[in-house]
């Protein structure tokens, strides 16, 4: 009977565990020059090592952006009765995906667009904005995809938590700051340093809009386009490996910085309500 | 909880409200978009085309090869579909109920491919499909599309089975059922409901998957999402609103089994909440 489950386990281990170690031990063996060369290579190129601040710039300011939105937004709609189709709405662009938002995104912000035609119509500026082919194209583009994946998380987390425990101060005496600060917030921190992990990762690892809509040779060369760029159009998969590597490092780092400091400011059950 | 009645409550309330208009006008106005530009003749600095026009549908038939596209779209689901069910379900059945040393391995071997962003773990995985000659086939694409599809059929299927009585087994094994019965004539049809909702959250996620499709298609194995992609990638080559009409293409087959498993699950489902 436990047996069943070895199909499964045996599938994980060829296909995601096995590739895994195999590119680890190829970043290894460069195409030439010593074992680091790979590793050496990416930290002496600007247009390498530049891709790490890039995708920073891109992703940590997007995530905060979206996390510290989600939760107002999620506190509001935990109470509404249709919270059902709010939710409908809002999962359409996670399940579209980002190459479809991408193509959506180049006309709607498009210099003929229809924001940059309310923009004009109104007053608020003489020419149009440029907000494609830049940063602020694959900015809002992770906002779009970003934000409705982060709400959804922070709300499943949200509705975990027994509304006892909200009315209970309600009743003592404790205005809406209070209960957020004092009963809300610290049940609500372990699921929130998931979804800011989760998010995070998603935003750091942005692809398609960082080509479609951002400037794919400057600002938004992100570093999963040098791996991309590495492995498909150089044929070195041995540096493609190492960027890889370094790439799902720097996630593991930031991830494992934030449960870190989640255990700082919080101590208590990891799980929250329901769980 | 009641919402609050105070001035201040409602300002707040208000304000966080047009928040959501706001963003959920963006999204419609986006892909409102699309939609108009694909049936257009030509749009220019005006709020909507000058005219109309279907002949961009019949543009994307002919000139982007789309018979062929679709064709191994649905073969890819198919068997994405088809194999992680059989792979998935009965492992989620081992975890559900059984207790094994390296329960807690397994079930971590089964969370990273869904926590680990596809772009990550796809460079490597592409890079061994392309040395077993597997990648640029049909079957790199099925087989890297099965990572993520397989563990989230485990991690839907797991709460499915926990809730069903284990008498019903242990009545069905002392009857003499092995475990071919025991699984076509008693858990199958117990856990329909389960396996539907599984099956068509495999379905959207791969029809939608972009990174693992692309990484892995050759010429003759993309997908709708990733010929769309080179088709905007391309954007110049062909007019922009056939480009569109491709779009709406691939959001009207999205949309249509997204809104089919909607009716069988939780929007925050799709998201695959990290359970503990």
């Amino acid at each position: 009977m436990t047996l069943l489950v070895l199909p499964a386990v045996l599938f994980i281990l060829a296909l995601f565990v096995y590739p895994f170690l195999y590119g680890l031990w190829l970043s290894f063996r460069p195409n030439g020059g010593g074992g680091l060369a790979n590793y050496a290579k990416f930290f002496a190129d600007p247009f390498l090592y530049t891709t790490i601040t890039k995708t920073l710039m891109l992703a940590v300011p997007v995530t905060v952006l979206n996390v510290v939105v989600s939760i107002p937004v999620a506190l509001r709609v935990r109470l509404m009765r249709h919270q059902r189709l709010l939710t409908t709405i809002l999962v359409v662009p996670i399940t579209l995906g980002t190459v479809l938002v991408s193509e959506g995104l180049l006309t709607y912000l498009g210099p003929r667009g229809w924001v940059n035609r309310v923009l004009l119509d109104l007053g608020l500026i003489g020419t149009p904005v440029r907000l494609l082919h830049n940063y602020w194209g694959v900015f809002l583009s992770l906002v779009i995809t970003g934000f409705p994946f982060t709400f959804l998380l922070t709300l499943s987390y949200l509705t975990g938590i027994d509304p006892a425990l909200e009315n209970a101060a309600a009743v003592l005496g404790a205005p809406a700051r209070e209960r957020f600060k004092r009963v809300l917030l610290p049940l609500l921190i372990p699921g929130l340093t998931i979804t800011l992990a989760l998010s995070f990762v998603q935003a750091f690892s942005v692809f398609p809009s960082a080509i479609l809509l951002g400037e794919p040779a400057g600002a938004t060369r992100v570093i999963s386009i040098a791996a991309y760029t590495a492995a498909f159009e150089q044929y070195d998969y041995s540096l493609a490996s190492a960027i890889a590597m370094l790439m799902a490092g720097i996630q593991v780092i930031i991830v494992l910085a934030l449960l870190a400091a989640r255990g700082l400011i919080y101590s208590g059950p990891a799980a929250s309500g329901k769980g | 909880m009641r919402a609050d009645r105070t001035p201040g409550a409602r300002a707040w309330a208000f304000a966080v409200w047009v928040l959501v208009a706001f963003f959920v006008l963006n999204l419609a106005g986006m892909i409102a978009t699309v939609v108009l530009d694909s049936i257009g003749t030509h749009w220019f600095a005006t709020w909507l085309p000058a005219g109309w026009t279907g002949r961009w549908y019949g543009m994307v038939w002919n000139e982007f090869q789309l018979p062929p596209i679709l064709i191994v779209t649905v073969e890819v689901v198919a068997a994405v579909i088809l194999l992680s069910g059989l792979i998935g379900v009965p492992a989620a059945y081992a975890m559900a109920r059984r207790d094994f040393p390296g329960r807690r391995v397994a079930m971590l071997l089964f969370l990273l491919p869904l926590l680990v962003p596809p772009i990550t773990y796809g460079i490597p995985l592409a890079t061994v499909l392309y040395q077993a000659h597997l990648a640029g086939t049909i079957w790199g694409v099925i087989l890297a599309n099965l990572v993520p599809g397989v563990p989230f059929v485990i991690l839907i299927m797991i709460p499915f089975i926990e809730q069903i009585d284990p008498r019903i087994e242990a009545a069905a094994r002392v009857y003499g059922a092995g475990m071919g019965r025991l699984f076509g004539q008693v858990l199958v049809p117990l856990l329909t409901p389960g396996i539907l909702a599984a099956l068509l959250l495999v379905l959207v996620r791969t029809i939608a998957m972009f990174e693992l499709t692309f990484l892995t298609a050759g010429p003759t194995s993309q997908t709708l999402v990733v010929a769309l992609y080179y088709a905007v990638f391309a954007a110049g080559v062909r007019p922009q609103q056939s480009i569109d009409a491709m779009a709406v293409v691939y959001t009207v087959t999205t949309m249509m089994w997204l809104l089919i498993t909607l009716r069988f699950v939780n929007p925050t489902q799709l998201v695959g909440r990290a359970r503990r």
